[in-house]
């Protein structure tokens, strides 16, 4: 009697420390990747330090950085979801309050991006423009598209993760 | 732990963080290339001077543009988008940049090149400020790579003017 007692008692904390042990890594993976998100924001300075798709934010996440012709910025135009990322064309930046008026274009785009922004709007100003683009990750941007358009894939990406942290705890 | 699953998740996270590493190191041996680009530009003639209807000066302009960008391409180069612009003050602008030609660069062979174009872009001034009015004409070059941080730089070329009336 005592040792099947013995027996239930021990099996039990071994199936608490078992839930505990995976409660804990499935939060490990969750916090590891919130760090390295925020870690990309304080290093960018960037509200959205990783863009392919939307942020909803309209600020800027650098305020004193000025836009010059040639770079290539992610903007947002009211009545549209997705930021477009374009090459600066012109700039004429205003002497006394440093407001700056900017067109932009696409590279391979034969037109100015005039037909893009708002009726009436001719001009990008620095609430529109959320930051600029420095360099390039290849393919990268693929995960965040496939996982914007369809949604489900997502969950099952997160559904398997969590999974295959429970499973490899046995 | 010899679940495929779990061998699975390992092996993509090794091939991911492989490939952030490799795409770093390419990154960075752009760092040592040795650059020195250089370029000419000639106004060839002012086509049109005028004031428009909304009360902005406008010119339309013939430019040659000479340059050699061969050294700004290296292994890791996707290509290089080069642009003019015109750079000039005005009373109320502290700084007006426009584009008035650009072009993609895909490879070195293409990166030494002569070419009279009128400007692609329009110069169109915020204001009539434009009679007399002394530019630069700046050759910017951005370097776009396969894989890692864009590096811009640009040669600035001073002592340009337009005429002191409308044609």
């Amino acid at each position: 009697m005592g040792l099947i007692g013995e027996k239930i008692d021990s099996i039990k904390s071994i199936q608490i420390r078992q839930l505990l042990t995976q409660a804990i890594s499935l939060g490990m993976i969750v916090t590891s990747a919130l760090i390295i998100w925020k870690a990309l924001m304080c290093v960018t300075g960037s509200e959205s330090p990783v863009v392919v798709v939307l942020s909803e934010s309209m600020e800027p996440g650098f305020k004193r950085d000025p836009i010059r012709a040639g770079e290539i910025v992610v903007f947002n135009i009211v009545g549209r979801d997705i930021p477009i990322v374009h090459r600066v064309i012109k700039v004429h930046e205003r002497e006394n309050t440093g407001e700056v008026d900017v067109l932009t274009k696409g590279d391979k785009n034969l037109d100015d991006d005039r037909l893009l922004y708002a009726k009436g709007q001719l001009w990008l100003h620095r609430h529109h423009i959320m930051g600029r683009a420095v360099g390039f990750l290849p393919y990268v941007g693929w995960v965040t598209i496939i996982m914007t358009e369809k949604p489900i894939i997502k969950y099952i990406l997160i559904g398997a993760l969590g999974l295959l942290v429970i499973k490899s705890k046995d | 732990m010899h679940s495929f699953g779990y061998r699975a998740n390992a092996l993509l996270t090794f091939s991911l963080t492989a490939l952030a590493f490799i795409c770093a190191i390419a990154s960075f041996s752009d760092n040592f290339s040795n650059q020195n680009p250089s370029a000419e530009i000639q106004i060839v003639n002012i086509n049109r001077f005028k004031k428009q209807s909304y009360g902005n000066d406008e010119v339309s302009l013939t430019l040659d543009i000479t340059a050699d960008l061969q050294s700004l391409f290296t292994w890791n180069t996707k290509q290089v988008f080069a642009f003019v612009a015109a750079e000039y003050e005005t009373p109320k602008n502290s700084l007006n940049q426009v584009s008035l030609w650009d072009a993609i660069i895909p490879d070195k062979e293409h990166a030494k090149f002569r070419v009279q174009t009128s400007n692609k872009y329009r110069f169109i001034d915020q204001g009539h400020n434009l009679r007399g009015k002394e530019f630069n004409l700046t050759l910017h070059w951005h370097v776009m790579p396969k894989t890692g941080k864009m590096f811009a730089d640009k040669i600035v070329m001073p002592g340009y003017s337009l005429p002191d009336a409308y044609k």
